[in-house]
């Protein structure tokens, strides 16, 4: 029996390509992963938002009227709703003229009880050292 | 020996990502190491059943076959980012798996190293 951890690290802006969108879909298919893996074993995925990273957490995106596409901010609302672990530098937050106020903090709407958590860049560090496997998105 | 999983987004013309990728499987593979390599976003195209070896376009199918033979090399493409791309199992060349997204995350569980090369 182990638990694997994955951080699925965010660095690239949301809309210029489909990188964010596969971080976020990828990480909610830890949900899935069991049936392929022996009985007690797991993935444990964070989600790490830093850079121009954060920009995917912006609140009232309206992807789904202007693209046809689910939104960054809907992915993330799922990810919440599905108890993932999600974090967003404060820093690079502080650096765009961003709050907590401004981006997705939690997912209430939908029934999620899980919020995102702003940490500064020493919590983002110690999750990327706790982390057996990094994926840079 | 180890096992190697690799994760690449990036497209097959238009990016080199795909070739490192595939050169280092290879490397990979002939010391006696296994590999899986994942293919999602553009680089569902490696599997593309027709593609045509043209001089100073990347093309990666015979040394992706001969891989395959090997035993110690998995390819698989996401369902969904294949789909997507009007890319289905009858237009797969043979050898390549299709699976979603899990099936990536499981493959590195079991990795000893994950080297994810996430797209342009």
């Amino acid at each position: 029996m182990a638990i694997k951890k994955i951080a699925f690290i965010v660095e690239k802006l949301p809309y210029k390509s489909e990188t964010s969108r596969l971080a976020l879909t990828h990480a909610i298919a830890s949900q899935t992963v069991e049936i392929h893996l022996e009985d007690g074993d797991n993935v444990e995925p964070v989600l790490i938002f830093v850079g121009e990273g954060v920009l995917n957490c912006l609140k009232d995106q309206k992807a789904l009227d202007i693209y046809g596409v689910t939104s960054l901010e809907m992915h993330i609302k799922n990810a919440l709703l599905l108890d993932l672990k999600v974090q967003v530098c404060k820093e690079d937050l502080d650096g765009f003229g961003l709050t907590e106020d401004s981006i997705v903090m939690d997912a209430e709407e939908i029934g999620g009880e899980v919020t995102t958590e702003v940490v500064p860049y020493d919590e983002i560090q110690k999750s990327l050292e706790a982390a057996d496997h990094l994926m840079f998105f | 020996m180890g096992k190697l999983t690799i994760g690449c987004f990036s497209s097959l013309v238009g990016s080199m990502s795909l070739d490192f990728a595939v050169k280092l499987s290879e490397a990979a593979v002939k010391k006696g190491h296994e590999v899986d390599l994942w293919l999602s976003g553009n680089g569902t195209m490696l599997g593309k059943k027709g593609q045509s070896k043209f001089r100073d376009y990347s093309y990666l199918m015979g040394t992706v076959k001969e891989l395959i033979e090997s035993g110690k090399f998995k390819i698989t493409n996401c369902e969904a980012c294949a789909k997507a791309r009007g890319i289905g199992r009858e237009d797969t060349e043979e050898g390549f798996g299709i699976a979603s997204m899990d099936w990536y995350l499981a493959s590195a569980f079991g990795a000893d190293r994950v080297l994810h090369i996430g797209g342009e």
